[in-house]
């Protein structure tokens, strides 16, 4: 265990643990946008940094990235942390004005407004990353990634129009936060619409309750990585025995 | 394989030294060798042609076994190229052409004249100069790392063995234990040269000290700022030096593996550096058993793509391990998990070049060059308007003024200096007041610019400085990775303000707003590219508020450059219908009146290209701005 303190509060954690999941376990507030457990941490919104002092040296770390530290001093909000926080919402608002999270997020840290035009009032993608990186780390298969540098990057299929690795879950619409994609199962098929494209996938029907209940392809792929008989998926869970 | 057979690989230092001594034996040091430049510069100006013109006419005269012909890297006096110095006597020819080829041999190489016309003229006087050390822009350099460039062709290993190449690693090896060398790289005060200043010694013992069963060393040869080229020169005109570092590190941490990571942009660096490699594999320099010491490394050439941010170490690292390449937080610092989560050291090639320097003469004579906080020689790409164009070394603590007076030669058609910005597209813009300062890492940064890359561009009074800032911050735009939201979006911001107030649209509140987002920026990017990317904007407003103010307030750009903000007028007085311009103009905005008339200018069809103000001799036609 490790002692630290933070905002004034003496805590105690596990060695490993990252400040932004040892103030969270003492209900102390820090904002994030691409954090999701299901996830490695990314470092990538800044929304978490927060002032650390180690041996009098002060600066400001990303919390869901650095570790706790014997006794290492935290400030999770000054002057110098409301200015950045406030700054990236302002960016953000005007990059995706109508993204609930964001709004969200902006009420909470006190930004009415942003200074900066707007210039697509549609976009929705925040650019987290969280898509990409659940559908590399948890499902496996890197079927979407960022392409492109500086403003111009945006989630993407290879090539923008090759969908062969994607086994239609929607873990990445279901862990978007700001419902930049979009999932949508309509009669025998599956839809997911990304801000760029949008992908159709056909859905397994149970031959006994004739719902459309699995995309084919996600079966297909379960049935290959567990090595297991495809005979498993012929019913749907609910008519399974 | 045939010729593998016949090296036989050098298996102690004492091979090494039997080696250069019947190479130096081989060598008749009173026998003319042309040295010529083919440096990417000087290849650019015909340098190749010019050395086939030598090769062809030497054969030609039956004169092979007389003259030597050498081809060499980058000298660093690139405005004047090709650079031909005739050795022994170190006679100093430039823009040098084919047809002077048969006259330098016979006039000067057989009969020993100097040929008056090739020589360097001082600018403002009518001095010419013979040899090439009495150049006022070599005689305040001191060209340590840099100035083993001149006399070696970089695709002979034996030309660098000639003046003394490997014996730092041979001392190394053999007389020196890894934390002896690492002291000495610790007590010489070497900080890392590719910008960032962090005590090289110190990065080396970290690394050394990190626990991993396999330990890299990196060579950065990215040099992603567009204004420098001293890594690419130094790559291209010295590999040997780089690779001798790398080795010597390599044995003082602890690592079996090296790369070498160029940018692709750079082909003759690639070819020399793989050249290097090859050679320095077959003399036993790099391999199983260096020098019989007992001591492995290979080294491999990995070439980027040339984007700005994979010069950033994470990046790079990511780059090499076939990822996209974008930084990382370093909270673990990539001496313990570095590439593939191994122990790494990165250091810049320019850094690597000075470890033999510091191994052979010694942690206090290199201690003894520079200031208090950083020592040796720094080699600068000194470009922009400024007379003597190139590459120059210099110790440490010099001033910006004898740089650019002494070395550079001062500001073309005695127009005023303005500014220098220092350290690549995310250096600040120092002004006039600052010429006195001394050039080291930390005065740099006091003055809110920074070592960086080494780049120093020079504006004079034609430039304007809110363009300036808006130039740069429209390239790092382009090479934000886009990982992070400050850089990201902030950036871009923070050119539209620029834009906006270029173009007449500034507003009261303009300043503020870029000073509060470089403070964000600047606070909560994750690399140092977004860490930097605000330092034009805040020391262009540091230094030269009031042409900010000018453009916001009175819609006025005093150098007369932002399109937006001018007008063209033509001044009757003086324009004798000469009708230059009116050829000139690509829009037929100038109409010839006849001649003794002057020419009318259409304000409404001009684009203000500004080629009719490029032409007119007589000042005849003004730029304006802003209500006069």
């Amino acid at each position: 265990m490790v002692t630290l303190t933070i905002d004034g509060q003496r805590v105690q954690a596990e060695e490993g643990t990252t400040l932004l999941e040892a103030a969270r376990d003492h209900n102390i507030y820090i904002p994030t946008l691409c954090v999701n457990e299901a996830v490695s941490p990314y470092g990538a919104c800044r929304l978490c940094l927060v002032e650390v002092t180690k041996k009098e040296r002060q600066r400001l770390v990303a919390s869901c990235l650095y570790f706790v530290e014997e006794g290492l001093i935290v400030r999770t909000d000054s002057e110098r942390i409301a200015l950045i926080r406030g700054m990236i919402i302002e960016l953000l608002l005007a990059r995706c004005p109508k993204a609930g999270e964001v709004q969200e997020l902006a009420k909470r840290l006190g930004v009415r407004e942003s200074r900066f035009r707007v210039e697509d009032e549609n976009n929705l993608c925040v650019l987290c990353a969280l898509c990409t990186r659940v559908c590399q780390e948890v499902v496996g298969q890197s079927a979407i990634s960022l392409v492109n540098r500086g403003t111009d990057r945006e989630v993407a299929i290879p090539f923008y129009d090759n969908s062969d690795a994607c086994i239609a879950c929607g873990s990445c619409a279901y862990i978007c936060p700001t419902e930049a994609i979009k999932l949508e199962d309509v009669g025998d098929t599956r839809i997911i619409t990304m801000p760029n494209c949008r992908l159709e996938f056909k859905l397994k029907q149970c031959p006994k309750c004739g719902t459309y209940w699995a995309p084919e392809k996600q079966l297909e792929y379960m049935v290959k990585k567990a090595n297991i008989s495809s005979k498993v998926f012929d019913l749907c869970p609910d008519c399974r025995e | 394989m045939a010729k593998q057979e016949t090296l036989k690989k050098l298996g102690s230092p004492e091979e090494l030294e039997a080696k250069r001594e019947s190479i130096l034996k081989g060598r008749d040091t009173s026998k003319p060798c042309v040295t010529i430049c083919c440096g990417t510069g000087c290849q650019a100006y015909g340098g190749v042609k010019v050395t086939e013109a030598f090769k062809q006419e030497i054969k030609e005269r039956g004169l092979e076994a007389k003259i030597d012909v050498r081809t060499t890297g980058c000298h660093g006096f690139c405005e004047r190229g090709p650079l031909i110095v005739i050795r022994p006597r170190d006679i100093f020819y430039q823009r040098t052409k084919v047809d002077d080829v048969p006259e330098i041999i016979s006039e000067t190489i057989i009969k020993g004249d100097v040929i008056s016309r090739l020589l360097y003229t001082i600018p403002g006087t009518k001095q010419k100069v013979v040899r090439e050390n009495e150049v006022p822009f070599y005689q305040k350099q001191q060209r340590l790392v840099f100035g083993g460039n001149g006399y070696i062709d970089p695709t002979k290993i034996d030309d660098y063995l000639a003046v003394g190449g490997y014996a730092a690693l041979a001392k190394a090896l053999s007389q020196m234990s890894p934390e002896e060398i690492i002291d000495q790289v610790k007590k010489s005060g070497l900080r890392g040269r590719g910008g960032g200043g962090f005590p090289t010694g110190v990065k080396w013992q970290s690394c050394r000290r990190a626990q991993g069963d396999i330990k890299y060393v990196i060579c950065n040869c990215d040099e992603g700022d567009p204004g420098a080229f001293m890594d690419r020169s130094l790559m291209e005109g010295n590999p040997h030096s780089i690779l001798e570092g790398m080795i010597i590190g390599a044995y003082a941490i602890g690592c079996s593996q090296g790369y070498i990571y160029i940018r692709n942009e750079y082909p003759i660096a690639v070819r020399n550096a793989e050249i290097a490699l090859e050679q320095a594999e077959e003399y036993g320099l790099l391999g199983k058993d260096i020098l019989g010491s007992g001591f492995d490394l290979n080294i491999k050439i990995n070439r980027g793509g040339g984007a700005f941010v994979c010069g950033e170490s994470t990046a790079l690292m990511a780059s090499l391990e076939g990822k996209v390449g974008e930084p990382r937080a370093k909270y673990v610092h990539t001496v313990e998990k570095g590439l593939w989560d191994r122990p790494t050291t990165l250091n810049n090639v320019e850094t690597w070049a000075n470890i033999p320097l510091i191994v052979s003469r010694g942690a206090h004579w290199y201690a003894g060059i520079g200031t208090e906080n950083s020592k040796g020689t720094k080699i600068f790409s000194l470009v922009g308007k400024i007379n003597n164009t190139g590459l120059v070394e210099v110790p440490m603590g010099i001033s910006l003024r004898e740089i650019i007076y002494d070395i550079g030669g001062g500001i073309p058609k005695g127009k005023r200096f303005k500014a220098i910005q220092t350290g690549g597209p995310s250096g600040g813009c120092i002004p006039e007041s600052l010429l006195d300062l001394t050039v080291d890492f930390d005065e740099l940064t006091r003055a809110g610019s920074m070592m960086g890359s080494g780049g120093m561009i020079v504006m004079d009074e034609d430039n304007c400085m809110v363009d300036i800032a808006r130039y740069f911050l429209g390239f790092l735009e382009g090479e934000s990775c886009g990982k992070c939201v400050p850089c990201r979006e902030g950036v871009r911001r923070m050119r539209q303000i620029l834009d906006d107030i270029s173009q007449g649209r500034g507003k009261e509140g303009d300043i503020e707003l870029l000073e509060q987002l470089s403070a964000a920026i600047a606070d909560g990017s994750l690399c140092a590219l977004g860490g930097t990317a605000p330092n034009p904007v805040l020391t262009t407003i540091r230094y030269f508020r009031d042409e900010y103010q000018a453009h916001i307030k009175e819609k006025r750009c005093p150098a007369g450059v932002c399109k937006d903000l001018i007008s063209y007028v033509i001044i009757p007085e003086n324009c004798p219908g000469c009708g230059l311009c009116v050829k000139a103009c690509p829009v037929e905005a100038i109409t010839f009146m006849g001649k003794k008339k002057p020419v009318i200018l259409d304000e409404e069809k001009c684009t203000k290209c500004g080629a009719c103000y490029d032409v007119c001799r007589l000042d005849a036609i003004e730029i304006r701005s802003g209500i006069e």
